[in-house]
């Protein structure tokens, strides 16, 4: 079922893509139109015909919203056309955000993972702990991603660690919730059967928990790779980082370079695709090893 | 095997106390078939747990093959097969028959040993390597019997393994369990809400009735250790269900 699914919902997925970028297109001439004539107005430039001022508008080097084939034609300039090494390259850009969202999404999970089996092991760690963990997340990661950042610096920690623990902020959440939940999804006639084998807590949580836990754990890593990368794009944009997607934006930002910012925004995008489809790869490679119906 | 007396369980719930078990004395022998039939709320489920210590009595006293019942949960002195075959959907089958062993430490050789030697004994040879989900009901309830078959407790408590099966099956089932205990000569303590499958089955039919919770009647079988399925339209099968029946009348107001 799932394979024509996805067979059958491939037409409609290219429909609307091709509407938004008719409407995008419509966007971007709406938006730009009147900021050209201005700029014809400032440096006297008269006469000019419609089509003339419809290319000069989607050709833009500075306009308010970018048409698709300039994000696409800077994507490609700064991805394919740039030495992976180079400052100016995305790529190199990308990995710096990539490999502190991976780093930050590791130790996330192994973190949630752990308070999670703490959690259901510990009925008082429930009570006392549970607010504490849900506290964290209603603190804006906007105000203490600068905080962590310069705290850091000014200690000697600078580059992918900073980054890496905002992401990890981010991610412990999704897995922390889900794997409680997963860990507490046993039904009470599976723990009577360990209990009647005598079982020991640590063979319930391996051979029961644990597996059962699984599918909770898969969704909670789709959700925390994506806080992640978020996490790590937010600590790239404090004032003296230069490295990374969010200094890219940044910098776009200051300087009026919305094209930049879009193509980082496309990579930011492309890039939280990739993560999620890796983990549902995982996920699919794990359900068929426990025998999920096909 | 099991030797139980005054024992008494009373719930305590938020609408006042539920008395499951009064008063339950009664003695299973060693290599005994004794089912346990009533209406549904007389304590069968309650008598079982307690014999498996999961469920701790409040008056009275038991013991579990000599010792008490937690002693002998500790001993994994019995195999329990609930109501539903409660089999771990992540495990093939073979895997889940595995699963007390792996937990009562048997060495890889061995454990391959007693799966090949239960899942023949519950005829589900060749479903080895299968998930329970690709297994009919029978076929997951057969598998979790040779789960509880595979350590080799010498009792084997039984909570209505067949109740969710269409009749047929239940039949078949019926036979098999019965050349099962003749071959493995183990203690069986039985629950059932249908007379034909206890009186079929039984050496010892335990008569319960409820609110509260107690025996009325134990039924010494009479008929032959030997039971075709024919046997059920001999008068002497027809006398005993007879006298199950009057039990059962007996003991509560209402025709079961
Ligand atoms: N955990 C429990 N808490 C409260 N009442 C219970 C519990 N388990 C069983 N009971 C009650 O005890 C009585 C006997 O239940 P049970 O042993 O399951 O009966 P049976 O198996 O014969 O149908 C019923 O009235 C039931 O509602
Ligand atoms: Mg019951």
């Amino acid at each position: 079922m799932g394979r024509s699914l996805r067979e059958g919902s491939l037409v409609p997925i290219l429909i609307v893509l091709a509407g938004l970028i008719v409407v995008w297109y419509v966007a971007a001439v709406l938006m730009n139109w009147q900021g050209m004539s201005d700029f014809y107005q400032r440096t006297d430039v008269s006469n000019v015909s419609f089509g003339q001022q419809l290319n000069d508008v989607l050709n833009a080097e500075k306009p308010l919203l970018p048409a698709p084939h300039q994000i696409v034609g800077e994507f490609w300039k700064t991805t394919v056309e740039q030495a992976v090494t180079s400052k100016r390259s995305l790529v190199y850009h990308g990995w710096q955000t990539l490999s502190a969202t991976l780093l930050g999404f590791i130790m996330g999970t192994v973190f949630g993972i752990g308070l999670a089996v703490f959690i259901v092991h510990n009925q008082a760690m429930d009570r006392s702990l549970m607010p504490w963990i849900i506290a964290s997340q209603t603190i804006p990661i906007l105000a203490i991603a600068p905080m962590v950042i310069v705290v850091l610096n000014a200690v000697g920690i600078s580059g992918l660690i900073p980054k890496a623990l905002i992401s990890t902020y981010l991610s412990f959440f999704p897995v922390v919730v889900g794997m409680v939940k997963g860990f507490r999804s046993p039904e009470q006639i599976q723990l009577d059967l360990m209990r009647t084998y005598n079982a020991s807590r640590f063979e319930v949580f391996t051979k029961l928990r644990w597996p059962i836990a699984l599918p909770y754990l898969f969704t909670s890593m789709k959700v925390g790779v994506a806080a992640s990368l978020v996490g790590a794009i937010v600590g790239e944009l404090p004032a003296g980082t230069s490295n990374g997607i969010g200094a890219r934006l940044l910098a776009g930002s200051y300087y009026g370079q919305t094209i930049q910012i879009w193509s980082a925004l496309l990579a930011a995008a492309l890039l939280a695709g990739a993560l999620i489809a890796l983990v549902s790869l995982a996920e699919r490679v794990t359900n068929t090893a426990l025998g999920a119906r096909a | 095997m099991v030797e139980a007396k005054g024992l008494g369980l009373t719930f305590k719930t938020a609408d006042g106390d539920v008395v499951a078990l009064s008063d339950v004395n009664l003695d299973i022998k060693r290599g005994e078939f004794v089912s346990f039939i009533g209406p549904s709320g007389c304590g069968k489920t309650t008598f079982l747990r307690v014999i498996a210590d999961l469920e701790q009595p409040t008056s009275g006293s038991i013991t579990v093959n000599g010792t008490s019942p937690a002693d002998a949960r500790v001993n994994r002195s019995y195999g329990y097969v609930f109501q539903a075959p409660a089999l771990f959907p992540w495990r093939t089958i073979e895997k889940n028959v595995a699963l007390p062993l792996e937990i009562m430490g048997y060495s890889e050789a061995e454990r391959r040993e007693r799966i090949a030697r239960t899942m023949k004994l519950v005829n589900l040879d060749g479903f080895e390597k299968k998930f329970p989900w690709q297994l009919s009901g029978g076929m997951q309830q057969r598998a979790s019997i040779a789960r509880a078959l595979a350590f080799d407790a010498d009792l084997l408590l039984m909570d209505e393994p067949f109740g969710a099966l269409d009749e047929i099956v239940r039949d078949h089932l019926n036979s098999e369990l019965l050349k099962l205990w003749a071959s493995t000569r183990k203690t069986i303590a039985f629950v059932t809400h249908s007379i034909p499958e206890a009186v079929y089955l039984s050496t010892k039919i335990v008569v319960m009735s409820p609110r509260p919770g107690r025996v009325t009647d134990i039924i010494e079988s009479t008929l032959p250790a030997e039971r075709p399925l024919e046997i059920r339209e001999t008068p002497e099968f027809l006398e005993i269900a007879h006298r199950v029946r009057e039990g059962l009348r007996a003991g509560h107001s209402y025709e079961v």
